[in-house]
Formats: structure tokens, C-alpha cells, sequence
């Protein structure tokens, strides 16, 4: 069934959006990721604007999101204390990071830093992960006695202790902080939620179980690209509700189902998934950057560089 | 003596606009509709005359439907240190975002080249460039590039021998306009020729407007943005909200 969105002003499949939808929400509620990464580049693929598709992926992953967390809230795997202090954090950061896009779009060239971002990060973030699982899936095996987590390391020794018992951790809360600026500066310019550099960040950075980073990322997720929405909403008109409603109803019920999926999953397993997703997006990109494109022309809208 | 002078102005006069164009259109609105999936336009009309007709050259007939038109850059790849990325761009300032050319013989045959370089009839003259930025030699690859990305893409379509011309009077041929198509006006030309050279011309607008749902979202995400966000967000909370209360009475049986 052809539908014709009102904002994008294109006909797309409407069950193909479906589907998108539900696939990326799976993932969402699995992993904690918003699927920002994943779906923005699948909707460029079916002839989305791309202005139209990153504005409308924010307001979809909202509601995969909000979905989730209500999953995991009944579960009580939420820290809504870590997850706060992430926000303030990730607030400031987007704050800053529209600062450093503006800048770089006066520069040029801000097409090429985003995708070479991707690849870093995603490369990075998602070798490092694979390494880690697969050893700590090969110690399990070896010693069935359960793994040491308290770890001390210089997080744990900086002043401003507070407790997050959800997670049960007693550490500063500069570290959280400083996560979420970070967090926030990436996702402002590469317009995404920023669950894939967050994941990773909770289980490495701060030490939090993995079970709780999943809840307490979507958790965050939701402001940021709620705010995101709003700001694409008034400023560029690009938030198309036809296409987000449809992407949607996939995502919400894919979440739902991920959420559960995820609980039968060991720790260790759900993140060499993440990781090897993590890779495979990050394979995509770069092949994209270093073969040669079958079409070298482009159209873009006037004005811009 | 004078009015004899003027009797043979006159004749000589005349047959420039002695073939004129009557003209129907299946419609001269298309509504988009939410399931819109493109339609099909059907252009058909008469030449009126009052003299006898001229068989040779015969008459041809060019139909031109084209877009709301708007400015673009078009952008090139180039590899730089292993990587593509885009280097050169050129703005080029008046291309349509629909394009397509109905004629009754090829195009050559139909219309010369001066009379299409002065009613900029064929796809490559309805693209205009105010001219490339220094150090680009090769502007021209650049408006070639637009006309074969919307060709392909079925936006730009050049359909030669399309129009049927009955007994040098009746005319007709159909367009197809794609599912992704703008909104505004599609002027419209039809040119009668002969021998190439344009005898007469007529033009008329098509109206693409969206209607219904889609003219009430589209308006309401320009007139109040604020309001359409917070909708979007509210749909979006509702339907993760709604989502996740129905697993769980789901799980509960």
C-alpha cells in the first residue's frame, strides 16, 4: 500500500515503513540504543529527505523509547538518579555541540566529519566491546564462579560521592557528568540519540550492571530526542508525522518485544550482539567512504555546502 | 491601389495565425490524496483554422509539462586521501522538480533548434545555470548530472512520438506524473509547428495541490510548528504508552 507523506513529499510503501519500524525497535528495546544510527541511514536508502529523515527519526525513537522504559521501569532496571544526572550532563552537551556543528557548517565539509565520526566511533565502540565480551564470555566458561565487578580505577576516586542504588554504585558524580556532555556534544552533531556511545560508556566507564545501563540509557534517550523533535519542529519544519506515525507503530511493538527478548539473553550475549551490529554499521559507512560511488553527482537543496 | 496593398498584407499576414490551439485536459487539478500514487493526465485538443490545410511540411505538435522550478547545488565526488568526498559544487539556479516533453515526431524533426533555444522547450534548455564558480572547466557535467539523476528517478521524461495527430487537427497524448510529485503550479505549453518552426502556442496551468489530512498537516507544520512538535511528541508518547499497557495484558493471560 502506497502512502504519500505530507512533509517529505514522497510515496513510500507504508508496510515497509512497518517493518522498518518494528526491526529498529527490536533493537531499541534489546540493546538501549535509540536506533538513530540505524534507521537514519536505511530511510536516506528508500528516498527519504535527508533533513526529513533525521527530524522524524528523533520523534520515532521518542516513542520506541517511552515504550521501553516503561518495560523496564516495571522491571526496576531504571536508575532514574544516574539517568537524571546523564541528562544534565547530555543537556549542556547538545547545548554545545549545535555551537561546534554551527561552526563546522560554516566551515563546509560537515557531511564528510559526521560520517568520518560514525566510522571512528562506531569502529572504535564496537571493536573494543567485542573484545571485551568475548573474553569475559571465555572466562565464564572457565571458572563458573561468578566475575568480579568492583573495580577501582581513578573514577572512584574523585570527590561529589553520591549513591545510585539502583545500580549499586557509590562513585562521584563528575564522571556521569562528564559522560553526558560528551554524549550530548556527539549527538548534536551527529544526529543521533547517542544510546550506542552511552551503552558503553555506563558499562566501561562508570561500571553500572549491564541489566540497568539498558533502562536507564533509554531513559535519557527519550529528552534528548524529545527536545531534538521540538527544536526540528520550529526551526526547519522537517518532522514529517505521517511517516513517524508509521514508523512507529512498527517501533513501539518492536520494542516491546525486544525488551523481552533481552531478558533471556545473558549480559555478556547482548552485548557482542550490540558489538557486532556496532561493526557491521560501521563496515557500511566506511565502504561507502572508500569505493567508488556508482553515481558522483548529488542534488542538494541550494544554499548549503 | 491602397486597398489593394492592404488585401495582399493581409494575405501574406494571415496564415502566421491561421492554425490556433483548442485545448482540453482530463483535469486541471490533481489532488493529493494520502493514498496518492501518481496520476495519469490526459492532454487532448483541436487546431482551428480558416483556410485550407498545408500538407507539406506537416504539422507537428510539442507538449511541454513542467514543474514548480527552484534553485539546487549539485555536488561531485572526488577521492581525496583514499576517501570519496565531495569536492566541486555548482549552483544551478532554475531547475524544475518535474520535466516532460510530449512530441509527435523526434524532437529534432518537430521543433528546430532556434525555436527551442527561444521558447526553452527541451530538458536541457529548462535548466538554467548562472554559471559555474572559478576553477570548474566542466560546468556543463554538472546540469548533464541533474537531467540524468531525475530521469532516472522517472522526474524528467522526454516522450517522443507520443502525441497522436489525427487528419492534421486532432491531438492527444497522455502524461504520467509520478507519486513524488511537489505541489504548485505545472504551467503547461503546447506548440504547433511545421517544419520546425513554431506557428502557434497555448498555455495553461495544471494545479497540484494536497488535500484533505495532507493539506491540514502540511499547514499546520508551517503556521504553527510549536503545536505540530508537541502533537508529534504526544503521539509519540501515547503510542509507546499504548504499546506497552498492551503487552502486558497480553503477558498477563
Amino acid at each position: 500500500m502506497q502512502i504519500y507523506l505530507p512533509i517529505a513529499e514522497v510515496s513510500v510503501n507504508a508496510f515497509l515503513l512497518l517493518g522498518l519500524g518494528g526491526m529498529v525497535g527490536i533493537l531499541s528495546g534489546m540493546f538501549g540504543v535509540g536506533g538513530g544510527f540505524l534507521m537514519t541511514p536505511l530511510l536516506f536508502f528508500i528516498g527519504i529527505p535527508p533533513a526529513v529523515a533525521v527530524a522524524t527519526e528523533a520523534n520515532q525513537i521518542v516513542a520506541s523509547s517511552f515504550s521501553g522504559v516503561l518495560a523496564h521501569l516495571r522491571r526496576k532496571t531504571v536508575d532514574l538518579k544516574m539517568g537524571t544526572v546523564l541528562l544534565s550532563g547530555g543537556l549542556i552537551g547538545a547545548a554545545l555541540g549545535v555551537v561546534i556543528f554551527n561552526y563546522l557548517k560554516s566551515q563546509g565539509q560537515v557531511d564528510l566529519l559526521v560520517r568520518l565520526c560514525y566510522v571512528v566511533f562506531l569502529g572504535v565502540i564496537g571493536s573494543l566491546m567485542f573484545i571485551e565480551s568475548l573474553n569475559a564470555i571465555r572466562k565464564s566458561r572457565k571458572n563458573a564462579g561468578p566475575p568480579k565487578r568492583k573495580k577501582h580505577n581513578w573514577v572512584h576516586g574523585l570527590p561529589l560521592k553520591m549513591r545510585f542504588r539502583v545500580s549499586g554504585l557509590y562513585i562521584s558524580v563528575i564522571p556521569p557528568l562528564m559522560v553526558g556532555v560528551l554524549v550530548g556534544i556527539l549527538s548534536a552533531i551527529m544526529g543521533v540519540g547517542g544510546g550506542f556511545i552511552m551503552v558503553p560508556a555506563m558499562i566501561y566507564l562508570l561500571g553500572m550492571p549491564t541489566k540497568v545501563v539498558v533502562g536507564t540509557s533509554l531513559f535519557q534517550i527519550i529528552f534528548v530526542t524529545g527536545f531534538t523533535t521540538l527544536l526540528h519542529a520550529t526551526t526547519n519544519y522537517t518532522v514529517d508525522i505521517a511517516l513517524a506515525v508509521l514508523l512507529l507503530v512498527g517501533g513501539v511493538i518492536g520494542a516491546q518485544i525486544g525488551t523481552r527478548l533481552g531478558t533471556y539473553l545473558k549480559a555478556e550475549q547482548l552485548r557482542i550482539l550490540l558489538a557486532l551490529l556496532v561493526i557491521l554499521v560501521c563496515a557500511k559507512l566506511a565502504l561507502d567512504l572508500l569505493l567508488e560511488p556508482s553515481e558522483l553527482f548529488s542534488i542538494g537543496a541550494a544554499g548549503g555546502h | 491601389m491602397k486597398r489593394l496593398l492592404l488585401s495582399l498584407l493581409l494575405l501574406v499576414a494571415t496564415p502566421v495565425v491561421a492554425e490556433e490551439v483548442v485545448l482540453g485536459l482530463s483535469q486541471d487539478q490533481v489532488a493529493i490524496t494520502a493514498d496518492f500514487d501518481g496520476s495519469e493526465i490526459l492532454l487532448f485538443g483541436a487546431v482551428k483554422r480558416e483556410s485550407p490545410i498545408l500538407q507539406d511540411p506537416p504539422l507537428e505538435v510539442v507538449i511541454a509539462v513542467s514543474g514548480p522550478s527552484g534553485p539546487l547545488t549539485v555536488r561531485r565526488k572526488e577521492r581525496k586521501f583514499g576517501i570519496w568526498v565531495n569536492t566541486d559544487a555548482v549552483e544551478i539556479d532554475h531547475a524544475p522538480s518535474f520535466y516532460a516533453v510530449a512530441t509527435s515526431a523526434p524532437f529534432n524533426e518537430a521543433m528546430s533548434n532556434v525555436e527551442d533555444q527561444r521558447h526553452s522547450v527541451s530538458i536541457p534548455r529548462a535548466i538554467r545555470s548562472v554559471g559555474a564558480p572559478m576553477g570548474i572547466e566542466d560546468a556543463q557535467s554538472f546540469s548533464e548530472a541533474v537531467i540524468r539523476i531525475r530521469t532516472d528517478e522517472g522526474a524528467y521524461q522526454v516522450l517522443e512520438n507520443s502525441v497522436s495527430v489525427d487528419e492534421q487537427t486532432l491531438f492527444r497524448t497522455s502524461i504520467k506524473m509520478p507519486a513524488n510529485l511537489t505541489e504548485g503550479d505545472y504551467p503547461t505549453r503546447i506548440f504547433l509547428t511545421r517544419g520546425g518552426k513554431v506557428i502557434s502556442n497555448y498555455e495553461t496551468v495544471i494545479n497540484v495541490n494536497k488535500v484533505g489530512l495532507e493539506r491540514w498537516l502540511f499547514d499546520m507544520s508551517r503556521n504553527q510548528p510549536l503545536l505540530y512538535g508537541l502533537m508529534s511528541l504526544a503521539i509519540a508518547i501515547a503510542a509507546g504508552w499504548m504499546a506497552s499497557a498492551a503487552f502486558q495484558v497480553l503477558q498477563r493471560r
